[in-house]
C-alpha cells in the first residue's frame, strides 16, 4: 500500500480476504486516531482506580517485611516502573520492526510515541532503586549489573530520542531510529536476568511463573500496581500516538473532519 | 498519623519515591495532553489553509 494516500487505504477493500481486515483498519491513521480518543478515558480511569487500591494496599494493609521492615514498601512504585521501562522498550522495538518490514507509518508513530514515556519509567526505576539501595545496601549508587544495565536502558531511550531529533525528515528519522530500537532490544533480557547471571547486590527475582516467595498480603498490591501502570501507559500512549499521527498526516483531508467536531 | 509517616524510620526513603513517582506520572500525562492540544490546533490551521487554497 502507498504510504501517502491514507484515505484510499481506508476505503480500499483488503486484497487478501477479510482475515486482515482488522489489520488494515487499525493501520489506518484516521481510524487509529479516533479509536485512541475513545479508549483513553477507559484506560485512564481504570488505571487511577487501580493505583488508589494498590497504594492503599501497599502502604496501609500490607504488613512490614520481616527483614526489610517498612522499607520494602518502595517495591510498589519501584517494580512497576522498572518492569514498564522494559515493556515499553519491547513495544517500541516491535513497533519499529513492523514499521520497517511492512513500511507502516502508524507503527513508526507508535514507536516514536513510546520513547519519552519509557525514558521516564527508567528514571523512576533508577531513582526509587537508589532510595531503596541507601537503607538496604548502604549506598545510593553501585555499579551493579542490574543498576548499570538499567542505566543503559535509559541511555537507549535517550539515544533513540536524540537520533530522531537529528533528522528533519520524519520518514528518515523513523527508519534510522527503528534500527537503533531493534538493536537495543538485546539489553532487555540483560536487565531482566542480570540478577540471575551475575553476582548482584540487587535481590533476585521474588516472583517467578512457578512460585513466589512473597506473602499474598504483600503480593496483591504489587500485581494491582503492575496492571495500573500498564493501563496508565496505555492512556498516555493514546494521546502521544495522536500527536505523532497529526505530525505525520500533514495534508490528509480527514483532518478537517476532526476539526468540525 | 505521625507513626504512619515515619514508616518505622524509613519515611525519609519511602516518601521521596512516592512523591517523585506521582510528579513524573502526572507530568507525562499532562505533557502528552498539552502536546496533543498544540498539535491539534496546528493541524487544524493547516487543514483550513489547504481548504482555502483549493477553493
Amino acid at each position: 500500500m502507498s504510504s501517502n494516500t491514507e484515505s484510499s487505504v481506508l476505503n480500499a477493500p483488503p486484497k487478501s480476504g477479510t482475515r486482515w481486515l482488522w489489520f488494515h483498519k487499525l493501520s489506518s491513521p484516521p481510524y487509529a486516531y479516533r479509536t485512541s480518543g475513545v479508549l483513553r478515558p477507559w484506560f485512564l480511569w481504570s488505571a487511577l482506580i487501580l493505583m488508589a487500591i494498590g497504594v492503599y494496599g501497599g502502604l496501609m494493609l500490607a504488613p512490614p517485611d520481616y527483614q526489610q521492615k517498612d522499607s520494602f514498601r518502595i517495591i510498589y512504585v519501584h517494580v512497576p516502573s522498572a518492569s514498564m521501562s522494559l515493556m515499553v522498550y519491547v513495544v517500541m522495538a516491535v513497533a519499529s520492526a513492523v514499521g520497517l518490514i511492512w513500511r507502516m507509518k502508524l507503527a513508526h508513530a507508535l514507536a516514536a510515541a513510546c520513547a519519552a514515556v519509557g525514558a521516564w519509567f527508567s528514571v523512576l526505576a533508577l531513582f526509587t532503586g537508589s532510595f531503596w539501595g541507601k537503607p538496604m545496601w548502604g549506598t545510593w549508587w553501585a555499579w551493579d549489573p542490574r543498576v548499570t544495565s538499567e542505566l543503559i536502558q535509559l541511555f537507549l531511550y535517550l539515544g533513540f530520542i536524540a537520533l530522531r531529533s537529528s533528522f528533519e525528515d520524519t520518514q528518515r528519522a523513523d527508519r534510522a531510529s527503528a534500527i537503533l530500537a531493534i538493536v537495543g532490544v538485546v539489553n532487555v533480557p540483560v536487565v531482566k536476568y542480570s540478577v540471575v547471571w551475575w553476582n548482584s547486590l540487587h535481590q533476585g527475582p521474588s516472583i517467578t511463573l512457578t512460585k513466589s516467595t512473597i506473602d499474598p498480603s504483600m503480593l496483591w498490591p504489587l500485581f494491582v500496581m503492575l496492571l495500573a501502570y500498564a493501563l496508565y501507559f496505555a492512556a498516555v500512549m493514546c494521546d502521544r500516538l495522536r500527536v505523532e499521527i497529526l505530525k505525520r498526516e500533514r495534508n490528509a483531508s480527514w483532518l478537517t473532519d476532526i476539526g468540525a467536531k | 498519623m505521625s507513626e504512619f509517616l515515619d514508616m518505622g524510620g524509613y519515611g525519609a526513603y519511602i516518601w521521596p519515591c512516592y512523591a517523585l513517582t506521582l510528579i513524573v506520572l502526572v507530568g507525562i500525562a499532562v505533557s502528552a495532553r498539552r502536546a496533543l492540544a498544540a498539535e491539534h490546533t496546528r493541524a487544524l490551521r493547516r487543514a483550513q489553509a489547504n481548504q482555502e487554497l483549493s477553493t
